[in-house]
């Protein structure tokens, strides 16, 4: 530990070494003090509270009362808005991750080609990623209505106009189509890994003779295979959380779920539990939430050996 | 030009044949690539476009099929005032990103010094803790910290949303430790050797050289407490007085989607988006860089 300081410092620690290193670590210890204080009060307590609440009755007027598994059960066994919020969010997870990650490869494999105002692109490309989420959505269910200019345009072209956010099979698409303008994070991720890529790779599958499609097979994909995963584990996790698109795309607080439960993801039920002040059976689907993420999370690192390609055999 | 070359010697064609009909399709290749980008570029700006166009528009315009104002109704943006308390939303956001920014630079730049530039036994474990906070999804603490907030009578404010961010973020400690780690030892020993203690080093040599950084992430948590909306909802939703922006225009569209206000709706979702995309064209740099950081290196 204090091995390997600077040489200044070694010496003088031989000089007065006992207090030195005492007072060295309560500094530490000071410093570390804000993250230590926050992870006990705002995490570890919180997801300690949660398991006890999770097996109790907690209306919050009165103490919490043990249930036992009731809660658990209840959710497996009896909720059915329950399982039909796991329909969505895995629908989501599932059709809209893939779906943004290969869009995000795509705009910026663009960016990668474009010569000249490449720089200009990327602005453009980004700039609805600034939006806030409220905002944007706002504007997508403005975009979407039925009278809306995107039926317009559909109209236009004469293709068969959804009714997107008020119908039941179109609102999720919308919410994918929502999230398809947002990319630019992830876009820039993968410029900054696309760009990585060593020439000489490109280069030795030209002379190989290897058209467009296998350079981007062999040698693309595998290269940036670790951002790709990254953006899975990313997209998984917050996709468990969708929240604040479906919320305004109901049409908020009344309509929470609306069209038809189509829009009732996990995070959004979990709220309103909290609005009921079903607090026992929102911590036991905290907890649930919790345990499917690092389930989620521990197979995807898993199985990434498989297909994720670590330059350099880090 | 290398591939020109190797493909001339490679075919045996003379090098004279070659370069116009390469030139050609290079030529192809780059107005092909363009026009995808334009494109795309299209398909990115159209909503930015639709939204400002609906947003001129009068109130019953709004509701038809037409693309284009007439007449054109710059009072709009005036009347969101009046329509919603556009003033006081942005008052509590800004009080709320303000603070809590304070709050995150001020307790995370210690934290990160502490596990970028000091030497102590578990530093790499800490940091590992530090980091799969990162992934924890605010769901699975936020009920007993709600029925925390429920005790201390903190539901209804601010408070819930404040305090929190003074006992540092996972986040911003992350990425400042990224940055200290750059910075030469040679400067630390050296205001060691003059006898400087840990908390001087920290605020004479690392805190000026991580400016920068530091502009970063205040820009970041600002930024992400400007769009915050989950947070702000659960703990201020029965509260109208200290809504904030986000909350203020998401309760707007309950009305809204009985469709009435398009026009106002989007003139306030522009006034709303406004300050932060011109933040985003002022200080591009520093998004992209950062957005960077935290993808290759997270």
């Amino acid at each position: 530990m204090a091995a390997g300081v600077s040489l200044a410092s070694r010496a003088a620690a031989v000089r007065r070494r006992r207090p030195r290193r005492v007072r060295y670590h309560l500094v530490v210890l000071l410093f570390m003090s804000p993250w230590i204080l926050g992870f006990l009060g705002f995490i570890l307590y919180p997801m300690l509270a949660s398991l006890y609440f999770s097996f109790t009755k907690y209306n919050l007027l009165q103490s919490p009362e043990w249930v036992g598994l009731f809660n658990y059960r209840f959710m497996l066994q009896h909720d059915s808005l329950f399982w039909q919020a796991v329909r969505n969010t895995v629908w989501i997870v599932l059709f809209g991750t893939p779906i943004q990650i290969a869009f995000a490869i795509a705009t910026a494999m663009v960016l990668t080609r474009v010569k000249s105002g490449s720089g200009f692109y990327r602005t453009l490309f980004f700039l609805p990623t600034m939006v806030p989420a409220v905002a944007a959505a706002l504007a997508f269910v403005f975009l979407l209505n039925p009278a809306g200019p995107v039926n317009t345009i559909l109209r236009f072209l004469h293709v068969p106009e959804p009714l997107w956010f008020a119908s039941p099979q179109w609102s999720k698409p919308a919410l994918v189509g929502l999230s398809l303008w947002g990319i630019g994070e992830t876009m820039i991720i993968f410029l900054a890994a696309l760009l990585d890529v060593p020439a000489q790779l490109y280069e030795a599958a030209d002379l190989e003779g290897a058209g467009p499609w296998q350079k981007f097979r062999y040698v693309t994909l595998p290269m940036i295979s670790p951002v790709i995963f990254f953006s899975l584990v990313i997209g998984v996790i917050f996709g468990f959380q969708y929240f604040t698109q479906a919320y305004v795309a109901s049409g908020g607080q009344l309509h929470l779920g609306e069209p038809q439960g189509s829009l009732r993801f996990y995070a959004v039920w979990m709220y309103q539990q909290i609005q009921y002040t079903h607090m026992g059976y929102a911590a036991a689907m905290a907890w649930a939430l919790f345990l499917v993420v690092m389930a989620c999370t521990v197979v995807l690192t898993k199985t990434s050996g498989r297909w994720v390609h670590y330059q350099g055999g880090r | 030009m290398a591939v020109t070359t190797t493909r001339a010697a490679r075919g045996g064609v003379t090098p004279r044949a070659v370069p116009p009909a390469e030139r050609r399709r290079r030529f192809l290749v780059a107005v092909a690539n363009q026009s995808v980008a334009i494109a795309l570029s299209a398909v990115f700006v159209l909503p930015f476009i639709f939204i400002l166009l609906t947003a001129l528009m009068t109130q019953q315009q709004a509701l038809t099929t037409d693309l284009w104002p007439s007449p054109f109704r710059w009072g709009n943006f005036a009347r969101v005032f009046s329509e919603i308390p556009l003033i006081r939303y942005t008052y509590s956001t800004v009080v709320y990103a303000v603070l809590s920014t304070v709050g995150t630079v001020l307790s995370s730049i210690p934290v990160a010094y502490a596990l970028s530039r000091m030497r102590w036994r578990g530093r790499n474990i800490v940091f590992l803790l530090v980091l799969s906070t990162l992934m924890l999804p605010v769901q699975v603490t936020i009920v007993p910290l709600y029925v925390v907030f429920v005790r201390l009578h903190w539901i209804g404010s601010l408070k819930p949303l404040i305090v929190p961010a003074f006992f540092g973020d996972a986040f911003t400690i992350f990425l400042l430790r990224q940055f200290f780690l750059t910075i030469p030892e040679e400067l630390s020993d050296a205001a060691r050797v003059d006898g400087a203690s840990e908390l001087q080093i920290l605020t004479r040599v690392i805190v000026p050289l991580a400016k920068p950084a530091v502009a970063a992430v205040a820009l970041f948590q600002f930024l992400y407490c400007w769009n915050d909306f989950f947070g702000p909802l659960l703990y201020t939703g029965s509260n109208p007085k200290v809504w904030t922006l986000a909350v203020g225009l998401s309760q707007y569209s309950s009305v809204v989607h009985r469709s009435v206000l398009w026009n106002i709706q989007m003139a306030a979702s522009i006034l709303f988006m406004l300050p932060v995309i011109l933040l985003f064209l002022l200080a591009q740099r520093v998004f992209i860089e950062g957005v960077t950081l935290t993808g290759v290196k997270g």
